[in-house]
This record gives structure tokens, sequence and C-alpha cells, in this order.
């Protein structure tokens, strides 16, 4: 699904990541971790500018429009399946049928009562939320999502996490939490220093590869 | 190249001056050079008597008159809201093809007209009709506008359209991501447009439109004073209570009612309208001459430099002369006046009052401002010089001292003149210019504008045009003036980037 070969990733002039080989199979529940500024974020850009149409994607700064409500924000997900006409009417009134849709998600990520409240107002837990709703009934067949659980607290990130898997089939995420990777992914991918350190099904793991990650 | 001179680490003195301050000290250096050329005269006889008679009709404010004054506010609100609605709609739809060329072109030429002068050139096509007003607000409006809320787009975050599906289209992508990002500062911008909008409003009456300007000039010309500071008075209410009755749910019925308040008037004469743009605006020499003989282009060259050199040219200068020393009066005056209202000099009773005088100087239009004034000292530059510099000092002030009002200090701060001079000017410094230079072009419309009032600025030659019924000299010389606007506007923003002075400024004071 996803294939990078002796890739160079990066900005413009610099890259951060050198020489990176690396493929990802559908059906793969892939966790990056490393510390912050190891590469995760460039990483993961660089997988979904290869798909860029058939991946859903859940960016750090989280993309909301923070002057729309939770409603419209998660919407926008699927701005793309219906006509002009009917998205501006839903944007002034929203349509019963769309309330119906996204209720369940809401509910089950705990943000019903924030419904029609604008993103702008909310905590950064709910707003990651309501991005991850977004996220949800945006659907598709892959998601990419940069630290999704960073600002919700364990049992919700516990819940996210069950969900997303449930909802793609092919889920690739950095997280910031190794626990949580070695709990709900089937390989997880280490990186440091601008390299991939080890790159192992979640099974093989050692703790010696972890530890080696995040020594000074 | 001399020779090299190690000089160690030994200290230059004095040292090099900033850009900034040298800047600074030029527009000063060139303002005094304009003060000696200047006419600064007080011509009244008595400027004392008119002064005395004033101040008391400003204690004695007349209310009784309240339905004179109701009837002339309501028009002035009516004239502000449909022009100023129809000038950012159309903004706001030409913003979205701003990126032309033509546009840009059409926008910065629109806007570089005064309000005052739009009206003047509608008067002779639609008569004093109520459209007159509207147009005259909305054309100019519509070109600034459109400039602001380009900009404003471009500006935005963008960060949302990232997530947004493949295929959305541009109309839902546009109304779902990039409309709600900006919306909050559109409206905001668009809530002091308003604001200008009723000053502009209020001065069109001065050339027949029934708004303020209308009454406040024919109370001052039968010496009523009391009844003119009553109607100002409501005016400031007005404009200081613009968001308690300007809530976004009423627009839409104060438009609907607003058209049937405007009055009634002349009808448009379509015989006016066609004689407009097929005779009376065509270069006199070329009316009902031949476009292939050359001897009506030898006598179109001939009118052209009599213009020039007897009308123009003077009162390009008188323009310039006036300008800058009125921009490096507003400098003064706002540097003086911001610490009225901010937290780091005067404590909450103090800062009230300082937003009372504020509040009052910068909603009076400088146009009002300077007809009194003119009432006091009699036709010289002086009036001008002085409403121009309260007038804007008091814009800028108020925007530098809630600049100033955010910065953090340290506990164990300077007071009083060393804070002022050692920890508040130097940190403002760079906004105050960049609101400054902001403002250059605007004091420069409203420059050539007060020559209405008999100062000879190029408004004066217009104005002169327009009674001898030449209009097609009054049109030459307002293109000139645009002109003169949008070659001040380039030179600002050439400055602006010099002194890399940031490029938007939070509140635009223009």
């Amino acid at each position: 699904m996803f294939q990078l070969t002796n890739a160079n990733l990066g900005y413009k002039q610099s890259s951060v990541l050198h020489n990176i080989s690396l493929e990802i199979n559908e059906g793969e529940r892939v966790a990056l971790v490393g510390e912050s500024g190891a590469g995760k974020s460039t990483l993961l850009s660089a997988l979904q500018s290869q798909l860029q149409n058939e991946v859903t994607l859940i960016p750090q700064d989280l993309g909301l429009v923070n002057n729309l409500s939770v409603f419209h924000n998660i919407y926008i997900g699927r701005l793309n399946t219906y006509s002009s006409v009917y998205n501006l009417l839903n944007l002034a009134w929203p349509q019963k049928r769309e309330v119906q849709k996204i209720k369940p998600l809401v509910e089950r990520l705990s943000l019903v009562d924030k419904l029609f409240t604008p993103t702008g107002e909310l905590s950064g837990g709910q707003q990651q939320r309501t991005a991850i709703c977004r996220a949800l009934f945006q659907g598709g067949s892959a998601v990419i999502g940069d630290e999704p659980v960073s600002a919700v607290d364990n049992h919700m990130a516990d819940i996210i996490m069950k969900t997303l898997i449930a909802r793609f089939t092919t889920v690739v995420l950095a997280l910031h939490d190794v626990d949580l990777a070695i709990k709900f992914s089937t390989r997880i991918i280490g990186i440091k220093d601008g390299a991939i350190c080890f790159d192992q099904s979640t099974v093989d793991l050692t703790r010696q590869d972890l530890d080696f990650l995040y020594q000074r | 190249m001399g020779k090299s001179v190690l000089k160690g680490d030994v200290l230059k003195f004095p040292p090099k001056n900033t850009s900034m301050v040298r800047v600074s000290l030029m527009f000063v250096g060139v303002a005094l050079f304009c003060l000696y050329f200047s006419d600064i005269s007080i011509t009244t006889h008595d400027p004392w008597l008119e002064i005395n008679r004033m101040i008391v009709g400003v204690f004695t404010p007349d209310f009784l008159a309240i339905g004179a004054i109701g009837d002339t506010l309501l028009k002035t609100v009516s004239f502000a809201l449909i022009g100023v609605s129809m000038g950012a709609v159309s903004g706001f739809l030409l913003a979205q093809i701003f990126h032309l060329r033509v546009v840009r072109l059409v926008c910065s030429f629109v806007r570089s007209i005064h309000e005052l002068f739009w009206a003047l050139i509608f008067l002779q096509i639609l008569g004093l009709t109520p459209l007159t007003g509207i147009l005259a607000i909305a054309l100019p409006y519509a070109g600034i506008c459109a400039k602001v809320y380009s900009e404003t787009l471009e500006e935005s975050q963008t960060h949302a359209l990232q997530v947004v599906p493949d295929g959305s289209g541009i109309i839902s992508t546009f109304f779902y991501v990039r409309l709600p990002e900006v919306w909050t500062h559109i409206v905001s911008y668009t809530s002091y447009r308003f604001e200008c909008g009723l000053r502009s409003s209020a001065v069109l009456g001065f050339i027949g439109l029934p708004t303020l300007g209308f009454y406040l000039e024919t109370a001052f010309n039968e010496g009523n004073y009391s009844e003119a500071s009553a109607l100002l008075i409501t005016f400031y209410v007005l404009i200081a209570t613009i968001r308690y009755w300007l809530r976004p749910r009423l627009i839409g019925f104060y438009l609907i009612v607003a058209p049937f308040l405007l009055g009634g008037g002349a009808d448009i004469k379509l015989g006016n309208v066609m004689r407009f743009f097929t005779f009376d605006i065509v270069p006199a020499p070329l009316r009902g001459s031949s476009l292939f003989d050359v001897s009506s282009w030898v006598d179109l060259l001939n009118w052209m430099q009599t213009l020039i050199t007897a009308q123009a040219f003077p009162g390009i200068i008188s323009t310039i002369v006036l300008t800058q020393i009125a921009l490096v009066g507003t400098a003064f005056l706002s540097l003086t006046l911001f610490p009225l209202i901010s937290n780091k000099f005067f404590g909450k009773y103090g800062r009230m009052l300082g937003h009372l005088f504020l509040v009052v100087v910068r909603s009076t239009p400088e146009f009002i401002l300077a007809y009194i004034f003119l009432q006091f000292w009699g036709p010289s530059m002086l009036p001008a010089i002085v409403a121009l510099s309260l007038h804007n000092g008091a814009i800028i002030g108020h925007l530098m001292g809630r600049y100033s009002n955010e910065i953090s200090l340290r506990p164990d701060h300077a007071h009083a003149i060393n804070l002022y001079g050692y920890e508040i000017i130097p940190r403002i410094y760079g906004q105050f210019l960049a609101f400054l230079f902001y403002r250059w072009e605007v004091i420069m419309r409203e420059t050539a504008i007060l020559g209405i009032l008999g100062i000879a600025t190029l408004g004066f030659y217009v104005d002169s045009a327009l009674a001898d019924i030449r209009l097609d000299r009054a049109i030459f010389l307002i293109v000139i003036t645009a002109f003169l606007n949008v070659a001040i506007d380039s030179l600002s923003r050439y400055i602006r980037q010099r002194l890399r002075l940031s490029r938007t400024v939070q509140h635009h004071p223009n």
C-alpha cells in the first residue's frame, strides 16, 4: 500500500530522515514511536503524500475550523459526497439526516453535549476527539494519524484506538505512548536520529529495542 | 576606498541612528520645510468672540429640536447602512477575483477618490437624489473592502484545508473552511467600516444631502451653536453605542427599512446621465470636433497644459505641503495622546476621561472639525492642519493605547517620563510608524477634499471648476488627485517594507 525506497525526507534543504526504505501492506496496523523531533511527522506526511486521495488524515494540528461547530467539523469529512447546494443547506440548517449519522460517533467519544458548540470553545482533548470523529465519519480504507490521542486520558485513548481499528483496515499512527502502541498495533517502527532503528512485528519486539530508542 | 583603519573596540560617538529614527527625523524636517512655505495666518477679525459663543453653545446643547435631530440622524444612519452594505458585499465578491490585475487596479483607483468627490461626480449625473449619496459611499468602500477582505483571505490559517476530502468542490470548501476561518475578522473589519461610513454619510450633508452635515452647516450659519452641539452630542452617542444597536440579527430588518428613510429628492433624468458621459466630461477642445483633426488634439494639449500649470500644479503642491505638516502633527499628537488611555500611565477613571476625549475627537470627521476651526480662524491652512492632526492623532493614539495595554512590564519598571521613554516608546515605535504610514494616504485624501472649504488644495480647484460647470476640468483634476493618492500609497508601502514594519496591521486604521 505504501512504499518508500532509499528516500531522503524532510523540508526543502535539510532532510530529517535519510535513506528510508519501507513498505506497509494493506491490513497492517503500524505504530511509529520515537522521541519528539525524531522525524515521525515527516515520515507520516511522506506516506500521506503517496496516497493523498485514498487516505484519511488526523493531522497533529487537527485541521479544525474553529468558528464552526463540532457537527460541521465532522461533516467536513464527507463534503465530497454531496452536492454544493446540499452542503450549503446543511451549513445553514444542520440536516436531520446528517445529525442522525453523526450522533453515534459523538456518543461513543462523549462529545454529544458539545455537538453544536464551536470547536474554538472546546478543550484540547475535546478538539482532538472532534478531529477523530471527522476521520471516522469520512471513513475509507486507511487512516494516518499524528499523535491522535495525545490529549485524552487512558480510558478514552483505549476507546479511540479500538474504534479506529474497527473502522479502518490499514492504520498508521505516530504514538507517544509505547504501551498503547504495543497494545493495539501489529507492527512497530522505531525512529531515532533520522533513521529507522527497528521495524518489527509487535510480538517480536524486545525491551532492549525500546530502551535503545529512548537512550541519550 | 580610503585607508583601512583598525578601529579596535573604540566606541563610535555619537552612535548611528537606527533607520526608524532617521526616517522619522527626515519626515519632521520635511514638515518644517513645508511649514515655512505654508499659510497659517488667522484671518478672522476677532476669533475669540466666535469661540466664546461656540463654547457657550457646547455647554448649552439644545435638545428641544430633537425631532429634526432624530430625522437627520435616521437619514445619516440609513445612507451609511445601505452604502456600506453595498460596498461590503461588492467588495467581498471582488475579493474573490482580486488576483486579477485589472480588478486590483480598478479597486485602487476607485478607493483613491474621496467619497465627497464621488458625491460631487454623482451629483452631476444623478442630481440630488438618495442614489447619489449611496453610490458615493458604496463605490470607494467596495474598493477598500475588496483589498482588505482579499488580504484577510490570503493570510488566513488553512490547516483545515489538508483534511478536506478530494473532490469537495470549491464552493463547499470555501464556505466550510476558508470563510469560517476569516469570518470574525471580516465582521469586525466591516463594523469598523460602518463606523467610517457613518462619518462619511454625515459629511455628505455638506454637499446638500439630508444628512447630519447639512443641518450642522445650517445651524452654524445661523449661529445656532446650541443646536449644533446637541446634534454632535447625539452623533457621538450613536457612534459610541454602535455595538448595542447594530446587532447581526437586526441588520436585515434595518436594510429593509432604511430605503424608506432616505427621503425623496429630484428625479433622475436620463438626459443628464447621457449628457454627462457624452458631453460634460469630454475635455472642451474635443467637444463636437473631429477626432481625426490634428488641431483639436493640439487644442487638447494646450488645454491640459493650462490646467496643469494654473490649477493642478499649485493644487498638488499645497496638498502635499498640508499633508506633510498634518502627518507630523498627527504623529506628535498620537504620541502625546495615547498615554491617556494606557493602563501603564493612568488609572481606571483617568482612562475613562481619556477615552471620552479620544472618542469625541475621532468620531468627528476631519471635514467637520476643519469646518468648525475655519469659523474661528478664517480660511488658511491652520484650521486644516489642526483638524487633520487632531482627528488622525486621536485614531492612532487610540490604537497605540490599546497596543500598549498588552505590553507586560517587569515589576520594578521605571515610572512616568522614564517609563514612557525607555520602556513603552521603544516597544511600540515600530507599530506606531506602521499605523502612521497606513494613515498617510488617508490624510492626503482628506487634505485634497478640504479644498471644498476654501483651502487651496486640489479640492478647491475641483470645487471651483464644478461651480463654473466645467465638469471636464473637475474630472481631470479628480483623476490627478487619485493618481497622487496612489503614488503616496506606493511610497508608504515602500517605506514600510524598507523599515520592515509589520506587513499586516491588526486593526487597519485606514
